[in-house]
């Protein structure tokens, strides 16, 4: 499989379809070297750390399924009672006000990291992979935000949004001409004022991703490109953009993922109402609030856990590649 | 000159709301509501530091982050490697399969498995063996009330089963670049599995260790939805969980909040400088070399 | 659900806190009748004040050891208030360890059920009304009908009705409420001769007024989402009556109905009095605004109180003072109704420490039945005014002299949508939500909103 489709690192890739090649013999010669005693350490090395993963990661994904057939209120046990069929789904798809927004609100944030985040983390990337003065300076005050954690960032965001106290009203005058725009509480422009925020993190974390891509690409290829009188900028849609193929689907793969699992900000703003309404939060909202509404919530996360399967399948499909 | 330009413009918009948090973080509330939000100041100083590290607490909300990082880093770092040494140096039928679930696990939204992970919290018994206090501070070994729930080894359990997902996926990548002839012989020359891993092979993922123990600290730093859900008890959160108490306590003074969020993100930001290096290293580990 | 019905009977009483006992409980007392028990007030407060104080029992109670609470005050005031109380209850009851856990309001009250699942401490800080019989009725909480007993002389029918359950246990202690009025600063009213309107009319006239003088004619602040219910209550109540007001909270009258949709209309013309920007402003924020004289009015708890001790100062404090919600003009005007919430003290179920700690716990909430207690937390809190008949209120200032009056007038008293109705509909996701939504554009027909709010309501499980 290596050998006929991209694979992430063309030069392992060769390794791998090499050791391919021998991988029958070599397999069996390995085997005949690992005495019982290995193989007990090898089952126990794999098998704890596994055990744990199915228990507290999969095994709670399948009894979210599970819950989501149900109307349990999270008191007491689950009873054949308290199975109801679809009805959260037919609920949630026709009757709650919120879903539609909140998968929108997801839609949007995937769309503009997507579009606006993510294509401005690339240019930084491709500015900054140069020889040039101060180019790690460039990088690290780019990446610094990425080390906070969204709870920070969005305090910080916090104080230039607030009506009436935040830096952006006061600096441009809003405040004194009685014009003030609320960024919080708007809902036609609290998402984007969010997005904001969320970007200053995201588009950081996508400038070293792709450095990183750019640092692996072979520089005979963009010296060919120059001697046979390309511009940079067809250097780099021709030449390099088709190299950094693998890379590009990782990118698309964080960035989707990240998009899904946004929840810190919006929560710490506003509890996620009001125009900031999102999938992971209506989740939190309805099975871990004063009410518990557990079987409902569990139906949003099994949505939740449907669209996230799409970016996962493919980062896994791309990068176990190599592996196989 | 252009581009310098351009980029010494984005590095002032990148640095602005930092700065404009630094500054609100200096002024005393009297000064600002004197003076107005955006204006010259009266007077700076630390004051609102010193109330917010007395009155909020904050050394003793480091000291939960601590004994739930560490040990969290340390033990992800453990089995994520010893998953992917199985993985890579060895050929079985199965370990596809298992790299695709640890990988495939970490990439979950947490509000997925929330619930039923809360369930199982209240239900599994963790026995009672004392504590190691001190002063105000306790961590119980292994548990205060027979439980996972509320403890920090619940939280240090989650964030390892957790990570372990990333770890492995970025650990199995690098030690992919070891040549399977080392295991190879040092089997022949009689080792077990056990020994390879631990004198062998870990050694030469230094690097990506490194790297990798940077990334998992500020990760684990920086979460705020397993402690907010997992634990109940306010003094056993950490500073990033307890910040979202500092709101309420300080009504509406922003400059107080400001110094509060200011805190709780220096140790990530010294970590991140003093290990610049391996930080990238770890990131980009898991992307490139696939 | 009868309990609303039989809440309702016994709530209007509440505010009389020298009542005879002997009055039957389902009464409905006229205003009249009001007026003639509140003279016996200041004779039976003297004698509540010879033989009111609860006995203590070697059984129920026990000194020293140690007692857990879990608290949600964790503003500055009431924080420091909470821990006098603690640190009250160590000294008087043998130096009894209380481990408290105080966690933010908001994911308190979130986590609740999850909370009083897990393992909660023996004691917790919560609300009367509807949310304290829902964790009742699903046997989260530990009926404390003893302790009731020793300590109920202290206590006003109309406060032993707020705290039973629907299986007619006590489970509560009610320690302090504050009613819902608005508010305003004398010294800028002085400065306008602004006066107090007492009419829809004279009201709007007064905000057009206030605009033209510069002001913020009413200060409004719902980032938060809960605090713009308070304006539907008064609203609901002064239109339609309190017996509509709660049938429609309780699911019995419909949202879609035309009286419903006149609240809104009503609502409407004051809206373009309120502050800008008031879905990005906290509660604190809209006190603020009142407190540097930017805004004219806030209709708030009396909670607003304890902003201006935060970040004013006592002179701030004391110009702080407040008018009932004006008259409508309809026939239920004269229930003088409003919302008066009460907060209390109930014991968990879960606790892993309670079966051990639970004479502890008992003597922690004989301790918080005290006037003296709820005093001390009220000092620190001035917001918060004290049930206990045997309070001293003779320190009381002005302002909680008229808070106390202003309940006592009232005919009828509700405990704020929140507590009032059932806590998934009225949280973010529920009323939050629809209310911001309609504040969003009040000019709107609301037939379609109407429309959401009812089919959610129609969603939810049966309770």
């Amino acid at each position: 499989m290596a050998n006929t489709t991209p694979s992430l690192a063309p030069v392992r890739a060769q390794e791998a379809s090499e050791a391919g090649a021998l991988a029958a013999t070599r397999r069996r010669r390995r085997y005949t070297l690992l005495t019982s005693h290995d193989k007990i350490l090898i089952v126990l090395m794999v098998g704890v750390p596994l055990t744990l993963d199915l228990l507290l990661i999969w095994g709670p994904t399948l009894a979210s399924v599970v819950l989501s057939f149900t109307n349990w209120d999270g008191i007491g046990s689950v009873t054949g009672e308290n199975f109801v069929g679809f009805k959260n789904y037919q609920f949630m798809l026709t009757g709650y006000t919120l879903f539609w927004p909140a998968f929108t609100h997801n839609l949007i944030w995937l769309a503009w990291l997507t579009f606006i985040a993510t294509p401005l983390g690339m240019f930084l990337a491709v500015l900054l992979d140069r020889e040039m003065r101060g180019t790690r300076i460039y990088q690290s005050v780019f990446f610094l935000p990425v080390v906070l954690s969204l709870v920070v960032v969005g305090f910080i965001w916090e104080l230039q949004y607030t009506p009436t106290e935040g830096f952006i009203n006061n600096a441009f005058g809003l405040v004194k001409s009685g014009k003030l725009i609320d960024w919080l509480g708007n809902p036609r422009i609290n998402l984007f004022a969010v997005l904001v925020a969320a970007s200053w993190r995201h588009i950081g974390y996508i400038m070293i991703l792709y450095l990183a891509g750019l640092k692996s690409v072979d520089p005979s290829l963009r010296e060919a490109a120059r001697v046979d009188g390309a511009t940079e900028v067809q250097t780099f849609f021709n030449v390099v953009l088709p190299v950094m193929a693998p890379i590009n689907v990782i990118i698309v793969v964080v960035t989707a993922i990240e998009a899904l699992r946004a929840f810190d900000i919006a929560f710490i703003i506003n509890q996620g109402k009001n125009g900031l309404e999102l999938l992971s939060i209506l989740i939190t909202n309805n099975s871990i609030s004063e009410a518990s509404l557990v079987g409902f919530g569990s139906a949003i996360a099994v949505i939740l856990l449907v669209i996230s399967l799409g970016p996962i399948i493919l980062f896994l499909s791309r990068t176990m590649r190599t592996t196989a | 000159m252009l581009l310098h330009a351009f980029l010494i413009a984005m590095v002032a918009v990148w640095l602005f709301p930092l700065f404009w948090a630094v500054y609100s973080s200096l002024r005393p509330i009297s000064d600002t509501i004197q003076r107005g939000y955006v204006s010259w100041p009266g007077t700076l100083n630390f004051d609102n530091y010193t109330t917010v590290w007395t009155q909020a607490e904050i050394p003793y909300y480091y000291l939960n982050t601590l004994v739930i990082v560490v040990p969290g880093v340390i033990l992800t770092l453990l089995l994520a490697s010893m998953v992917a040494f199985c993985c890579t140096q060895f050929s079985w039928k199965f370990n596809l399969i298992v790299l695709m679930l640890f990988t495939a696990g970490n990439l979950l939204p947490p509000q997925v498995i929330i619930v039923p992970l809360y369930w199982i919290y209240l239900h599994t018994p963790i026995a009672m063996l004392g504590s190691i206090d001190i002063s105000k501070f306790s961590f119980a070994l292994f548990s205060d009330n027979n439980l996972l729930y509320d403890q920090y080894i619940g939280i240090i359990l989650i964030h390892v089963v957790f990570q372990t997902g990333f770890a492995t996926f970025v650990l199995s990548n690098y030690m992919k670049t070891i040549t399977k002839e080392i295991t190879e012989s040092a089997l022949v020359d009689g080792a077990n599995v056990l020994r390879i891993w631990w004198s062998v092979v870990l050694p030469l993922c230094r690097p990506a260790l490194a790297a990798m123990a940077t990334l998992l600290f500020t990760f684990m730093y920086n979460d705020f939805f397993w402690a907010l859900i997992l634990l109940k008890s306010s003094d056993k959160r950490p500073i990033t969980t307890a910040l979202n108490n500092l709101q309420g306590q300080f009504f509406v003074d922003n400059n107080l909040v400001a110094a509060g969020a200011l805190l709780a993100c220096i140790p990530p930001i010294i970590v991140y400088i003093l290990l610049q290096k391996h930080f990238v290293a770890g990131l980009t580990l898991g992307s490139t070399k696939g | 659900m009868g309990d609303s019905r039989d809440a309702k009977r016994v709530r209007n009483r509440l505010a009389l806190p020298y009542l005879d006992a002997e009055l039957p409980l389902n009464l409905d007392l006229s205003r009249r009748d009001i007026l003639k028990i509140a003279g016996y007030g200041s004779l039976a407060a003297f004698i509540a004040a010879c033989g009111g104080s609860p006995t203590t029992t070697t059984s129920l109670t026990a000194k020293g050891g140690a007692m857990s609470l879990g608290s949600y005050n964790t503003d500055p005031n009431s924080k420091k208030g909470t821990q006098a109380i603690v640190d009250a209850f160590t000294a008087a009851n043998g130096g009894t360890k209380v481990k408290l856990n105080t966690v933010d309001h908001g994911t308190f009250q979130n986590q609740i059920s999850s909370y009083l699942q897990g393992t909660p401490e023996d004691a917790f800080t919560w609300f009367s009304g509807h949310r304290m019989r829902f964790f009742a009725d699903k046997g989260l909480a530990t009926p404390i009908d003893d302790v009731w007993d020793a300590v109920k002389s202290n206590y006003t029918e109309g406060f032993a009705a707020s705290i039973k359950g629907n299986d007619g246990h006590a489970y509560a202690i009610p320690t302090d409420y504050y009613p819902w009025a608005v508010f305003y600063r004398k010294d800028v009213w002085a400065q306008h001769s602004y006066t107090v309107p007492t009419t829809w009319d004279a009201f709007k006239a007064l905000c057009a007024q206030m605009k033209k003088d510069g002001l913020t004619p009413i200060a409004f602040a719902d980032k938060d989402g809960w605090p713009a219910q308070g304006t539907f209550d008064i609203l609901n109540l002064r239109l339609n009556g309190y017996d509509f007001h709660t049938e429609l909270l309780t699911g019995k009258q419909k949202w879609t109905d035309p009286r419903v949709t006149a609240v809104y209309k009503k609502w409407s013309e004051i809206t373009q009095y309120y502050s800008q920007a008031f879905a990005g402003l906290t509660w604190e924020q809209g006190a603020d605004q009142l407190l540097r004289k930017t805004a004219g009015m806030y209709l708030l708890g009396l909670f607003v109180s304890d902003e201006f001790k935060a970040s004013g100062s006592q002179a701030d404090l004391d110009q702080l003072d407040f008018f009932p919600f004006p008259d409508m003009g309809t026939q239920y005007d004269a229930e003088k109704a409003l919302d008066a919430p009460i907060d209390v003290y109930m014991l968990t179920k879960k606790s892993p420490t309670l079966a051990a700690n639970r004479a502890q716990a008992n003597a922690f909430l004989e301790f918080v039945a005290k006037g003296s207690t709820q005093v001390l937390y009220w000092q620190n809190a001035p917001g918060s005014i004290p049930t206990a008949t045997d309070a001293d209120t003779s320190q009381y200032p002005a302002l909680t002299k008229k808070a106390v009056q202003i309940v006592s007038n009232a005919k009828r008293i509700t405990q704020y949508f929140d507590r009032d109705s059932r806590p998934d509909y009225s949280g973010p996701n529920g009323m939050q939500g629809f209310l911001l939504k309609f504040l969003a554009n009040p000019g709107q027909d609301t037939t379609s909103l109407q429309g959401q709010m009812q089919s959610f309501w129609d969603s939810l499980a049966p309770e």
